[in-house]
């Protein structure tokens, strides 16, 4: 059985304690180092863009030379050279591309085999019977394959790399795109826009409920390569989709650049289900090396009583800067963000996220399960505010920390800003170490050390993992044990 | 099975000494009751032996099985067949007390080199266990000791006993907090487990206990040391007379 392999296979690899460590050998195609106006129209070029794509890029691009980089959050990280990176790398194919899987490198269906990833149809995720994921592989600025695109399309999916959305799509790109997160949103943002490579686009049309999980891996091979991946989801009126997102990288001594952008529309009585399984190399434990992970992530809950869903699994990366928000825009639209923030060594997370109240009756609830060990730090940094207009905004906020010894820090920053008087918020947070009690209790039980924190850990954030896609759970739950290796003792 | 010489601890901490010299020697499918007025070393000495850190042997030693029990990790001699019904049981918030049964019953498993039990297999069993100790599975659901009652937290421990079938049974006041009908039904299901190659340690403050768990012998502990021994009438003598002799004659 394939997929039963596959996860075996997997379990097997274990390359020190970050276990999707290896590095793929393959000949790439680069682009010249350092970032200028020609780059930019090498990548528009070699994505076989039209005109309006260029444009809006170079114009990004422009807007992104005016600005310099936030400093308000709690990191600290030499400043990067931005002449000093890739902004494109492809593995080298013959000819057109992979028309279907057959055609890809078999060195790269390996890689992503190693990793667990599904890219044949007939094989399932997690070996859990019948659960079918259709899957987008990024590897570093392209998309090497999607599955089940066909059976998708027959229920009027669009599930597609980004890259051919923009040829094939141009109508809804142009429409969305830059739309949540407009082009000059930000510093990253902006180098986003300008740069961007691959990443997934979905369409989900009205009244249709996706006929199975998408997900999209994306993995950072090239050295000195930033990934500038962007993702675009649009669910329509009554429309219905689950979505996950992983992510991993090679142990490099140098540090990585990751630069996301991922949109969210939900029309009216349309729900999305974002989760995201984090998993980028997070250095040595002595803080060497590591993905620097500068992501912007926004939803818009444009029409009435949409949803957005945000769960969010973030164990990896040497810097985490990352606040995937909703802006609850329709009347009673309603927004949720459910967090585990695991930091180890010398891991640097700041993370939370932005409830913006503009509807009326709009509510959205946040909990947060940060948990902090070695010398690492961790930040939760949050906002809810509510507009003028939206009467009887609603927020529920918990914000946990967990500390493990005693060397590392957990903060949880939350900004509260009310403008009608009819805003019911309300905010809870708590600090708690893990006692010496619990530890000997469940030592006295036979569990070893890092058992016992691996459970008591997953105790501590099961009400974000039951948020989960049941296909994750189990690997969830192995990966908070397996980013905690070495945290005590 | 266990072989307890001269053992003197203190707690690492300020140095003050709790044990001054106990011994004591368990064979197996013997049932020893240990009493002793509050403060008088019972709960450190069932500590000791489990391996909690915190305290110092300063002398003696504690053979188990043959094998040096103070040079084990607390999780080796679990594995290796040594329980500790906790006094006080630990809470451990959002995980389910079934999840951590299988996760404590499987790690001794692989410690000792078994295969771990399948699910259903492991279902099978709690579920029988369970039963004797009436346990409901609505308890097995809730995560572990939060927000039991102290007969729940009690039943609880028993009901990890019953799974784990240790060798060493050490039960630290498993009787306090118990109103009569609970107390029955713990020891019901702690007689069950009475066994020839099994042997207990029965921790108490009061004689009714040892009603229902019928000791092979029991002991005295005063100011950590064992000033009396005999068969089960010296829990009855106690009962009457109180610990006051033992008090005085050891100050
Ligand atoms: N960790 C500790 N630190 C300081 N004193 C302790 C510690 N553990 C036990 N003691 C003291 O040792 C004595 C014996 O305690 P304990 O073993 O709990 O007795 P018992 O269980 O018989 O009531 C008590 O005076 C108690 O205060
Ligand atoms: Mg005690």
């Amino acid at each position: 059985m394939a997929d039963v392999e596959t996860i075996e296979r997997v379990r097997e690899i274990e390359v020190d304690k970050y276990k999707y460590g290896f590095e793929t050998e393959l000949e790439s195609e680069l682009a010249p180092k350092g970032l200028n106006e020609d780059i930019v129209k090498f990548i528009s070029a070699k994505k076989g863009e039209p005109d309006w794509m260029l444009e809006w890029r170079l114009e990004a691009y422009a807007r992104w030379r005016q600005m310099t980089e936030p400093t308000w959050a709690k990191v600290d990280y030499p400043k990067i050279d931005f002449e000093d990176l890739y902004y494109y790398a492809a593995p080298k194919v013959q000819g057109d591309g992979p028309k279907s899987l057959d055609e890809v490198d078999p060195e790269l269906l390996r890689t992503y085999e190693k990793l667990g990833i599904p890219l044949k149809e007939q094989e399932v995720l997690a070996g859990v019977e019948g659960a079918r994921v259709a899957v987008d592989a990024v590897f570093d600025s392209v998309s090497v394959v999607t599955t089940f695109k066909e059976e998708l399309a027959k229920a009027g999916v669009i599930f597609c790399p980004i890259s051919e959305a923009v040829r094939e799509h141009p109508e809804l790109v142009k429409k969305y795109l830059g739309s949540v997160v407009p082009q000059a949103d930000n510093f990253y943002a902006a180098l986003n826009s300008a740069v961007f490579s691959d990443g997934s686009f979905v369409y989900i049309p009205e009244g249709v409920r996706c006929p199975m999980e998408l997900s999209t891996y994306f993995r950072i091979n090239e050295k000195n390569t930033g990934q500038f991946e962007r993702t675009l989801i649009i669910a329509d009126k009554g429309s219905y989709v689950s979505y996950l997102e992983g992510c991993t990288a090679p142990m490099r001594d140098e540090n990585q650049l990751h630069a996301a952008v991922v949109e969210l529309v939900a029309l009216d009585d349309a729900e999305i289900k974002y989760s995201t399984v984090q998993n980028w190399y997070p250095g040595d434990s002595e803080g060497k090396g590591g993905i620097y992970n500068f992501v912007t992530k926004r939803a818009d809950c444009r029409g009435h009583h949409s949803k957005v869903s945000w769960t969010q699994v973030e164990t990896g990366s040497a810097i985490t800067w990352k606040y995937p928000s909703c802006i609850l825009r329709g009347d009673n639209s309603r927004g949720e963000f459910y967090s585990i923030a695991i930091s180890n060594g010398k891991q640097q997370v700041d993370s939370g996220t932005k409830m913006i109240h503009l509807g009326k009756n709009s509510s959205s609830r946040i909990i947060s399960k940060g948990i902090a060990a070695g010398r690492s730090d961790n930040t939760y940094r949050g906002l809810v505010s509510a507009h003028r207009k939206a009467t009887n905004a609603r927020n529920f906020t918990q914000c946990d920390s967990l500390l493990i010894g005693d060397r590392c820090g957990a903060h949880t920053v939350p900004y509260i800003e009310a403008k009608t008087s009819t805003a019911q918020f309300e905010h809870e947070a708590t600090t708690s170490k893990i006692s010496d009690d619990q530890m000997f209790y469940c030592q006295a039980r036979g569990l070893n050390e890092e058992e016992a924190v691996a459970l008591i850990v997953n105790g501590f954030v099961r009400d974000v993992i039951q948020q989960l896609p049941m296909e994750f759970m189990a690997e969830t739950q192995r990966l908070i044990g397996i980013s905690l290796e070495g945290s005590v003792g | 099975m266990l072989e307890i010489k001269n053992l003197h601890v203190s707690v690492e901490e300020d140095n003050k000494a709790i044990l001054n010299g106990v011994d004591l020697t368990v064979n197996a499918g013997e049932v020893h009751a240990i009493m002793g007025p509050n403060g008088s070393g019972k709960s450190t000495l069932s500590y000791v032996l489990a391996g909690k850190d915190g305290y110092e042997v300063t002398d003696g030693s504690v053979t188990y099985m043959g094998k040096d029990l103070l040079e084990m990790a607390p999780d080796e001699r679990a594995a290796e067949g040594v329980f500790l019904a906790f006094q006080y049981p630990i809470e451990i918030p959002g995980v389910a007390t079934m999840q951590f049964l299988k996760v404590a019953l499987n790690s001794q498993r692989l410690a000792r080199g078994e295969g771990e039990l399948s699910t259903p297999d492991f279902m099978r069993l709690v579920k029988s266990r369970a039963e004797t100790l009436k346990v409901n599975q609505d308890m097995l659901k809730r995560p572990v000791n939060v927000g039991f009652s102290g007969g729940e937290k009690k039943r609880a421990e028993i009901l990890q006993m019953a799974v784990l079938e240790p060798s060493l049974c050490i039960l630290d006041e498993t009787d306090s907090g118990l109103d009569i009908d609970a107390l029955r039904v713990v020891a019901e299901g702690v007689n069950a487990l009475r066994s020839p190659d099994r042997a207990m340690v029965v921790i108490t403050h009061y004689q009714r206990l040892l009603d229902y768990i019928v000791p092979d012998h029991v002991h005295v502990l005063s100011k950590g040391r064992i000033v009396k021994s005999g068969g089960k009438e010296l829990a009855q003598e106690l009962e009457k007379d109180g610990y006051a002799n033992y008090s005085d004659e050891a100050a």
